[in-house]
């Protein structure tokens, strides 16, 4: 009857989390096992990962297509040239002179005749007469970093070759990087969505534990427990089973992404779902935080009940 | 240590008790008795806790029950041993598991050894690993006092120990509460058998409360 000294335990929430790492499981196995809700929750929690991968996926794949649009309309610009035949040769020289002399320009060439015309070939189609039409003569020229000035560039154009027109691809990379934008954002908002439902759910699971174990709990006061280790018992089984559903759902939904075919090869111009490089280490980091938001939910749930109770 | 000031207590308009002024001192044996549905167990709620009083006041180790916050009370039942009417076990653990409780609530370790001597004790050393449901009424309320004792509680509150067990049984868990009184145990036990107080009283100075018509009082030198 003569008991031993009470335990030295870590406080607060580190202390908890740090209680809850070192598996103390006397507070654990006063709740009976449970059956199908254990399930239910573990099962949820695997769900919502799962989810989480995908939405992840597509954040991070937006924002890849967004940079890979900008960089590659970026990097480039052409000068077209609209003459009179006898005056083509003089403006193209003309440009690319000006071009060569321009600080911010790494380079200039003046497309060939061969190049125009496949250029051209997804719209005319093959055999396009170019020599017959009135096609303008197209210079390409490459930005260095940092960039020119397409201000100052255009009114020495206008001066030194009247017939050309600057098109540094502004017009379409707007748009294009505005086009990325929201599925990136929409990404973001279903990350944010489905921590915030598995947050509920796992907020409702433990209410409906903490009420079919009513007794249990009544029990464990009239014995002198206190909240704080009641609730620990729910917490601990809660985050336990959310962290282990959700690694078994992020492991999953990698391997869905991981599967998916590739979209890179559609001209290098859209991008697969597929994370890459480090990318495949986030999935990595749902386990976690499915525990942080289970323990957090719980806890809150726990405390939130028994102060209901006598 | 429990003290009663004017106390009454109602239930939805009711009142149960009134004007209840008591103290139960360090050491003391006292028993509580009246007809069934009088309010014994209310008085003992009262005593631990459980229920807080409508009007008056009801003194804990010196503090008012009412200015206590929710853990205060959870360690205040740590200094108090129950045996409640129905036990109030866990039905999933083992006997050993649910003497082992208030120790686990309270963050010790109990001793392997201390807990064989408890269970000896009180009769139940073989049925260590049995099931709650498993036990006969008299077992279970042997079980409930080892729970009630094995954090060195300096009160006993038990709640018709012997309700369900025989005329033996009832002496033999009678005797226990005896033995704990001697080692200075304040113990406090609510009956409506007049024959086991008797039988009890031979055996040690007990005080005899009885509730009739929502008051508590000490009854004559007739029991």
């Amino acid at each position: 009857m003569n008991a031993a000294p009470p335990v030295q335990r870590p406080r607060g929430v580190g202390g908890a989390l740090v209680r809850l790492a070192a598996g103390l499981r006397e507070a654990d196995r006063v709740v009976p096992p449970a059956g199908a809700s254990a399930w239910l929750t573990t099962f949820t929690a695997a769900a919502m990962a799962f989810l989480a991968v995908f939405a992840l996926a597509l954040s991070l794949a937006a924002g890849r297509l967004a940079d890979r649009w900008g960089d590659a309309l970026a990097r480039t610009a052409t000068v077209r040239i609209a003459a009179p035949a006898d005056q083509v040769e003089a403006q193209v020289a003309a440009v690319i002179d000006v071009l060569t002399t321009t600080p911010g320009v790494a380079g200039a060439r003046a497309l060939t005749p061969e190049e125009t015309t496949r250029l051209l070939e997804p719209w005319f189609g093959p055999g396009l007469p170019l020599d017959r039409l009135p096609v303008p003569r197209l210079v390409e020229l490459t930005e260095a970093d940092p960039g020119y000035d397409g201000e100052g560039l255009r009114l020495r154009l206008a001066a030194e070759a009247p017939g050309a027109v600057l098109d540094d691809h502004t017009r379409w990379r707007r748009p294009l990087a505005n086009a990325a934008g929201p599925p990136r954002v929409l990404g973001g908002l279903s990350i944010g969505l489905i921590g915030a439902a598995f947050a509920a759910m796992i907020t409702l699971a433990a209410a409906a534990a903490l009420a079919a174990n009513a007794q249990v709990i009544r029990v464990l006061r009239l014995i002198g427990a206190r909240d704080a280790w009641i609730a620990r018992a729910f917490v601990r089984r809660f985050t336990l089973r959310a962290a282990a559903g959700a690694a078994a759902g992020a492991a999953a939904g990698t391997l869905a992404v991981a599967l998916l075919p590739a979209a890179d090869a559609a001209g290098g111009f859209l991008t697969g779902l597929a994370f890459s490089g480090a990318g495949w280490l986030l999935p990595l980091a749902l386990p976690p935080a499915a525990a942080v938001v289970a323990f957090a939910a719980t806890r809150a749930a726990a405390f939130r009940t028994l102060k209901e109770l006598p | 240590m429990i003290a009663f000031e004017n106390v009454a207590y109602s239930y939805g308009g009711g009142e149960l008790l009134s004007e209840v002024t008591l103290k139960l001192a360090p050491g003391s044996f006292h028993f509580l008795t009246g007809p069934s549905g009088s309010g014994k167990t209310t008085f003992l709620k009262l005593c631990y806790g459980d229920l807080l009083p409508t009007s008056g006041r009801v003194t804990l180790f010196d503090r008012e029950v009412r200015t206590l916050a929710r853990d205060d009370i959870a360690r205040m039942r740590r200094r108090m041993g129950v045996v409640h009417q129905d036990c109030q076990f866990l039905d999933h653990l083992p006997v050993a598991a649910n003497v082992l409780l208030p120790l686990s609530v309270s963050g010790r370790a109990g001793s392997p050894d201390d807990l064989r001597d408890l269970l000896a004790w009180v009769g139940l050393g073989p049925l260590a690993g049995a099931l709650p449901p498993q036990l006969s009424g008299g077992e279970r309320q042997r079980a409930a006092l080892a729970r009630a004792v094995i954090m060195g509680p300096e009160v006993i509150l038990a709640d018709e120990p012997t309700g369900n067990v025989d005329w033996d049984m009832s002496l033999r868990l009678l005797t226990l509460l005896v033995e704990l009184n001697r080692m200075g145990k304040t113990v406090l036990v609510a009956t409506h058998d007049m024959n086991l107080i008797r039988a009890t009283k031979a055996q040690v100075q007990a005080r005899v409360l009885r509730i009739a018509q929502r008051r508590v009082t000490l009854a004559g030198a007739d029991l």
